[in-house]
């Protein structure tokens, strides 16, 4: 069985562990630098980003993650796909760097803008999953405002990419994890 | 997870989800707000007064005034979360007209009514209310809030009572999970709770939305405490700007929320603080000056 390494300093690393779980992967929580060890991938999960980025300092795990990232796949969601982009705004916030894109923050608005969306992912998508439209769960979610270089877009919400696949790497600016849809970590799983 | 057959639901108990392993900071205006943000809070709690303060001064405590919760929305970009009364529904409105992104309906402040809370079923806008026990977290639960946090004794200083409620609401969880079909029915009596939520937490044997800690966070150890007996995450109320060095210790606080089963890193988290908060002897407070008992 595959191990998937779930960043675990805040957020909601319990319901990715949940979702691997559903996808046939094994968890491991990780929340220091030593179990990067003997994982084939790792989730950056949902929370707030400014706050992870503060505890993967406190944690001495920044640069881990960074050069974890060039040798295997990283998934990140909302928070988690903030962390992995190039750019931030809204505020500018320094990032991890592991995707060629810029991202705006809570670029939706606030709570009372969160939503869930039915999407008709990319026919790639579809065929390397399996066929049907999916719910996605958007919480003070992120908008990718540019994509750089070779990147593929597996999913569209209002014209804006919410689901992209670069390299080894993949993002989401919305929750898979909250639904019981598995297709996401499963695409994952199929990179690791 | 618990589904009530609407997507505010599902968006509401997914944003408690993304504060979990947390720290949700009280403060009073955009420059408090800023050291929360830098010392990694998940959130802040804009209010008039901390609890500690109310408790001192007395009067009616009231939602915090429109311009600071606006400043604190523009100064930082984590959540922004404000208190309304009990029983005050229009003040939740104002906050939801002003789109903060939860509101408490919190026992801190003056309760607005003496026999109803909010309908929160009604809002938008998602809801944290504070409980002592199952049956209060429940009907909370079932008038539509989407996180719950023990009401603990705010503005005290002193962990004892967020212990005590903690604890109660993790016991009665788990004699549920033991119990008959037939049993449950008697027990939904006794919670003064609906069945379908009882049933719900008999089949679980936890809430169906986060659960959350607060009333009497001063020190990390503190933090650490609640969240090994089972709190999801912490909100510190007069614990960080009643101390000598907020900054300190906020950052020591959210380390904590994070490390609560290293002793190691607790200790690292711990040390330099200054003086924390302080503190009250419960015991010996009037029961008229107790927040904890407001809310039915």
């Amino acid at each position: 069985m595959k191990k998937v390494g779930v960043l675990s300093l805040q957020g909601d690393f319990a319901a990715h562990g949940a979702a691997l779980e559903r996808a046939g992967a094994e968890p491991v929580y990780v929340r220091d630098r030593e179990q990067l060890e003997g994982i084939d991938g790792l989730i950056l999960p949902g929370g707030e980003s400014t706050t992870m980025l503060k505890l993967l300092r406190y944690e001495g795990l920044y640069e881990a993650i960074v050069e974890f990232g060039r040798a295997k796949p990283v998934f990140g969601t909302c928070a988690g796909a903030i962390l992995m982009a190039k750019e931030v705004t809204h505020p500018a916030q320094e990032s991890l760097g592991l995707m060629d894109i810029a991202i705006e923050r809570n670029a939706y608005g606030r709570q009372i803008d969160s939503r869930v969306a039915t999407l008709e992912p990319a026919p790639e998508f579809q065929l390397r999953t399996a066929p049907g439209t999916m719910e996605a769960v958007f919480i003070r979610a992120p908008i990718v405002r540019h994509v750089n270089g070779g990147a593929t877009v597996l999913a569209e919400y209002q014209g804006d990419p919410v689901l992209i696949e670069q390299g080894r790497h993949l993002m989401a600016t919305f929750h898979p994890e909250l639904t019981a849809d598995p297709r996401v970590h499963a695409l994952f799983l199929e990179k690791l | 997870m618990f589904q009530f057959a609407n997507e505010f639901w599902t968006v509401n108990v997914g944003h408690a989800e993304m504060l979990k392993g947390g720290v949700i900071m009280d403060v009073t205006n955009a420059a408090q707000a800023k050291i929360a943000e830098d010392a990694g809070a998940s959130a802040v709690m804009a209010l008039e007064r901390v609890p500690s303060d109310i408790r001192k001064e007395g009067g009616v405590a009231r939602m915090a005034a429109i311009s600071v919760i606006e400043e604190i929305q523009k100064t930082v970009s984590i959540p922004v979360m404000a208190k309304a009364r009990i029983g005050h529904f229009m003040e939740a409105r104002v906050l939801e007209a002003l789109k903060v992104d939860y509101i408490d309906e919190s026992e801190v402040l003056t309760p607005a009514d003496e026999e109803h809370h909010i309908d929160k079923n009604d809002f938008r806008t998602p809801f944290v209310c504070g409980a002592r026990n199952l049956g209060e977290a429940l009907r909370r639960i079932a008038e539509g809030a989407t996180m719950i946090r023990t009401k603990g004794e705010a503005g005290s200083g002193n962990i004892v009572e967020a212990v005590r409620h903690i604890r109660t609401i993790i016991k009665e969880m788990k004699q549920l999970t033991v119990l008959g079909k037939e049993e449950l029915v008697h027990e939904s009596k006794n919670l003064q709770a609906p069945l379908e939520l009882v049933r719900w937490v008999a089949e679980h044997g936890k809430l169906p939305v986060p659960n959350f800690s607060a009333g009497g966070i001063a020190t990390p150890a503190d933090a650490a405490l609640v969240m090994q007996l089972g709190a999801e995450a912490v909100f510190v109320g007069s614990g960080i700007f009643k101390s000598d060095d907020p900054e300190a210790r906020a950052k020591a606080i959210v380390k904590a929320a994070k490390n609560y089963d290293n002793p190691g890193k607790l200790l690292e988290a711990s040390r330099d603080l200054g003086a924390a908060m302080p503190g009250l002897d419960i015991s010996k407070l009037p029961e008229a000056e107790l927040m904890q008992t407001r809310g039915w």
